[in-house]
């Protein structure tokens, strides 16, 4: 909104593609739902939990709404692993190029230098580090979910088919895995709503909200100063052309704007109620 | 007197002269001549197929040797019977002349002969009964052999014989009584006699006597109005004591003329109905008190009695004097000895004493004001009675009733200091006041089925009805079926834990607001109730998924009674329990279809606030709040640290895109606001 020269009409640097902006939308939609319809039950001791949970008409429609989404967000989560394998095929010749190559999401030794320049720079001891396309915090976000889909994804499934994997598991694994779905979720919802929000809202520089896992593009110009390696790759290569694209007009931004704002208020009002049932309602 | 003169007419002295007769005549005969004397009529008559001839008709002149000698006369000569026989050569002549009992039982024969049946049979009535009838012939018992027909419990049948309804003397004689032996065996006497065999019991000849049976209307008859009260007091010796609420002692004998004979109350052949002639002196009360206008001298209050009230009330046979007793007949105005007040207790004695323990009773003992006495629910002249649709005492009104006083902040209410407010508002929304009042269901409970309607006592009272200890029993009285289940529960008495207080019934289902259990409110509320007492358990099971839905308001789901039973609750331990080791899976599966051995492992009650219980639980829940709180800490810092930075950059950038020469003053403007928006 107010990156410096936004002006309307200037080619934008492209840096998500279609299929990962829809999953991103997609799973935002998928872990309210799951947040909401789930914190009911986890504070179900608050008053909020029980006129939440009459508005999804009831646990037993949260509960199907919980499970449907989470069906979806494994979907989600299915649908970027083969988009992972497609994209191995069409750009990289090995899972090794791929995975070992400039833009990987693993963590390498630029990360661990980033790291330590960026707590230097924290501190003023140092520069800002030269980021590249992928950040570390960025990847600490996307190893998450991994994380977060393995962990929440198996104990919800326990609790879905406790019949099921009672054939297999002791009874009081559904106990335990009642406790690691909802502090794991307590986590996630957290972490999402806090850190994550700051990284992409909240940082000044971005305030109040980075729309460019939304519409994919964000100006040269803020690309050369926020992730300056990734710029100078991309001029040195000669590759910064083919990656501009034409911005979207205002009324589809409008209509972005006012999904994310939604989302984004949805998350605070979780983060709020969390707190509230921690502090004042806590048993 | 009067009572000598009836009681030696009686059976029992005939009987015992006609005893003494026989064993004088007996002591007097040598043994061997009267063996000789029967044993040579026998050489004849023992021969079965005998036959004779009497007054023309053929008879058989059979004689059972051996019921002749086991009998009251087995030891006398044929001859000391059939006399005109004596001294006759052998074979003798036949047509012999009737035997004359007489003969020894004189003064029974006289009093036979001036009885009806005696008259009768002088008057030739082939339908007279003659001694033989009743007593036999050659076999004759004592009346106290059971086996006798003039035995007590034989007599109603001996007599039903010719006085039962359909036989000739009844439809053919002049018999004003009817159905007499049906009334007689519904009778008490009957009842005494026929179905506890209890031979003291007055039969027929009680009160008829057994030889001087007179119609009631000949003064010198036992059953005659001026005789009636001899005759009962042989048996009911006290009973003028007993009777002194209705009449005085003495009065009985002395004015027997005006006074109310027993029968007049206590039918005869239906003894116990108790049956009073109506309108004895009622018209006479009426003559003033039929006057709307007529006041009490004393205190000026209407004593104006309704008769068309007093037509429909269930007292409608009732004598104004049986209620007002102490009038005097002799007196002009009778009512003027009257000195207390009406005293219900006179008849419903039963009651009267169960009220008079009762808190109601209490309080007028007290002479509280406030005390309410019988005519407070039941009404005065117009009382009805509970079956009655039109009755206050009808159950459907005795809610009404009872909140005349009861209701909040009327008498009643206001002294109350326990725990249950606004019982009638509460009543009347719960689903035994709605069955009453909105379904008119006649049977549900009201207050009186709880309370009972004259030994209401307070809570405390271990008499009460609705002491703890007796509240089981009350709610069973409708409820078996659930007191038989609760009665074998750890929460009976006689099964759970010793000196702790166990819930009742309204312990769970409260007093007054009882609802149904069905109802979705009952089920959310009675998890609590459960945890009045078991807190712990209670507040575990919140921390499960079924408590969680639960508290969210849903009652689709596990509560405390769906696993461990609700009035069949029995320790885990016990193997009749819903979640014994031998129930438990088949308890989870009413609801887990496909639930197994290991699912109902399950730990519903777990918590990990408690290591030692559950030391699993508590290190997950520990480990996850460790990971979380490590993971804040560390994205927390970093993004603190962070924070100064990035507000300098956003410095720099506004800075860096300060407006060149070369843009436009709109855009310009637009971005100096932005900063200061935020």
């Amino acid at each position: 909104m107010n990156q410096p020269s936004n002006n309307p009409g200037e080619r934008q640097y492209l840096r998500f593609t279609r299929l990962n902006r829809l999953l991103h939308a997609t799973m935002i939609v998928c872990f309210l739902s799951l947040a909401l319809t789930g914190m009911t039950l986890k504070f179900s001791y608050t008053g909020w939990a029980s006129i939440l949970s009459h508005l999804f008409g009831g646990y037993e429609s949260a509960g199907y709404i919980h499970r449907f989404a989470a069906t979806v967000m494994v979907g989600v989560f299915i649908t970027h692993l083969v988009d992972l394998v497609r994209r191995k095929r069409r750009e990289h010749s090995s899972w090794k190029n791929m995975l070992a190559g400039p833009d990987t999401m693993l963590p390498t030794r630029k990360d661990a230098a980033d790291v330590r320049d960026s707590l230097r720079w924290f501190l003023g001891m140092g520069p800002r580090p030269q980021y590249g396309r992928w950040t570390y915090w960025e990847k600490f976000d996307y190893f998450a979910v991994f994380w977060g889909m393995v962990v929440i994804g198996s104990t919800g499934f326990t609790l879905w088919f406790p019949e099921t994997f009672t054939l297999l598991l002791p009874g009081w694994m559904i106990n335990v895995a009642a406790i690691i779905h909802s502090d794991e979720a307590l986590l996630a919802t957290g972490f999402i709503f806090t850190v994550h929000f700051f990284n992409t809202h909240l940082r000044p520089e971005k305030f109040p909200m980075d729309m460019v896992i939304f519409t994919g593009m964000m100006p040269v110009e803020e690309l050369k100063v926020d992730k300056p390696a990734e710029y100078e790759k991309q001029v040195a290569e000669g590759t910064l052309e083919e990656n501009l694209a034409e911005p979207y007009p205002p009324i589809v931004i409008r209509g972005i704007r006012i999904f994310a704002w939604t989302a984004l208020g949805i998350g605070f009002s979780i983060v709020v109620w969390i707190l509230y049932a921690m502090v004042f309602a806590y048993r | 007197m009067l009572t000598e003169r009836t009681q030696s007419v009686l059976i029992n002295r005939g009987r015992q002269y006609g005893l003494l007769a026989i064993l004088v005549f007996v002591g007097v005969l040598p043994a061997s001549v009267r063996a000789q004397a029967a044993a040579e009529c026998l050489t004849c008559h023992e021969n079965r197929d005998l036959q004779g001839t009497r007054r023309g008709k053929t008879i058989r002149v059979f004689v059972d040797q051996k019921k002749f000698a086991a009998s009251v006369h087995g030891s006398l000569d044929c001859v000391a019977c059939h006399a005109d026989l004596a001294g006759k050569e052998m074979p003798h002549d036949e047509d012999l002349a009737p035997v004359v009992c007489g003969t020894c039982h004189e003064k029974v024969a006289a009093e036979q002969a001036s009885s009806l049946h005696g008259k009768a049979a002088r008057r030739g009535d082939a339908l007279a009964p003659r001694c033989p009838d009743c007593h036999g012939s050659h076999g004759v018992l004592r009346a106290r052999d059971p086996r006798s027909p003039v035995a007590p419990m034989q007599v109603p049948y001996l007599c039903g014989k010719c006085h039962k309804e359909g036989a000739p003397v009844q439809s053919q004689r002049a018999i004003h009584a009817d159905h007499i032996l049906e009334n007689y065996s519904e009778s008490i006497h009957g009842e005494g006699l026929l179905r506890k065999g209890l031979v003291v019991s007055a039969t027929c000849a009680s009160c008829h006597t057994a030889h001087a049976m007179l119609p009631h209307t000949d003064p010198a008859s036992s059953i005659a109005r001026r005789n009636i009260a001899a005759t009962c007091t042989q048996c009911h010796a006290q009973i003028e004591m007993v009777h002194r609420k209705v009449i005085k002692g003495e009065l009985w004998e002395r004015e027997a003329h005006v006074l109310p004979a027993c029968v007049d109350c206590h039918q005869p052949h239906k003894a116990r109905k108790v049956f009073y002639d109506q309108g004895m002196a009622d018209k006479d009360c009426l003559r003033c008190h039929a006057r709307p206008e007529i006041v009490s001298s004393k205190n000026g209050r209407s004593l104006y009695v309704a008769q068309e009230l007093l037509g429909t009330s269930r007292h409608v046979r009732t004598a104004c004097s049986q209620c007002h007793a102490g009038v005097n007949v002799a007196k002009a105005r009778p009512c003027e000895t009257i000195t207390q007040p009406v005293d219900c207790a006179s008849c419903h004695a039963e009651v009267a004493q169960q009220y008079t323990g009762s808190m109601h009773g209490k309080l007028v003992e007290r002479q509280d004001p406030n005390a309410p006495t019988c005519i407070e629910c039941h009404g005065t002249h117009a009382v009805l009675g509970k079956h009655q649709p039109q009755s206050a005492t009808f159950s459907i009104n005795v809610p009404k009733l009872c909140a005349r006083c009861h209701r909040a902040g009327q008498k009643a209410a206001v002294r109350y200091t326990g725990d249950q407010l606004n019982i009638v508002e509460h009543y009347n929304e719960s689903i035994h006041g709605r069955g009453l009042t909105k379904s008119g269901l006649t049977v549900t409970a009201m207050c009186t089925n709880c309370h009972t309607a004259h030994g209401v006592l307070p809570r405390k009272d271990p008499r009460s009805s609705i002491n703890p200890a007796n509240v089981p029993a009350t709610c069973g009285t409708c409820h078996h079926g659930i007191e038989e289940q609760f009665r074998k529960s750890v929460h009976a008495d006689s099964i759970g834990a010793k000196g702790k207080q166990l819930p009742v019934c309204d312990d769970c289902h409260s007093a007054h607001t009882i609802r149904r259990a069905d109802e979705e409110g009952f089920k959310l509320t009675i998890m609590n109730q459960c945890g009045r007492c078991h807190e712990q358990i209670a507040k575990t099971y919140f921390d499960t998924y079924h408590g969680k839905v639960s508290q969210l308001g849903y009652t689709k789901t596990a509560k405390c009674y769906d696993c461990h039973g609700a009035h069949d609750i029995l320790p885990v331990t016990d193997i009749r329990s819903h979640l014994s080791r031998e129930n438990v899976v088949a308890t989870c599966q009413k609801c887990h279809p496909g639930a197994n051995r290991r699912f109902a492992g399950y730990l519903t009650h777990a918590t990990h606030h408690d290591p030692d219980k559950y030391p699993l639980l508590f290190w997950t829940f520990w480990g996850m709040t460790g990971l979380l709180v490590g993971t804040f800490a560390v994205s927390g810092l970093h993004t603190l640290l962070w924070l100064p930075r990035a507000i300098q950059m956003r410095r720099q950038r506004n800075r860096l895109s300060a407006p060149p020469p070369t843009q436009t003053t709109a855009e310009a403007s637009a971005q100096d606001d932005e900063p200061t928006q935020q």
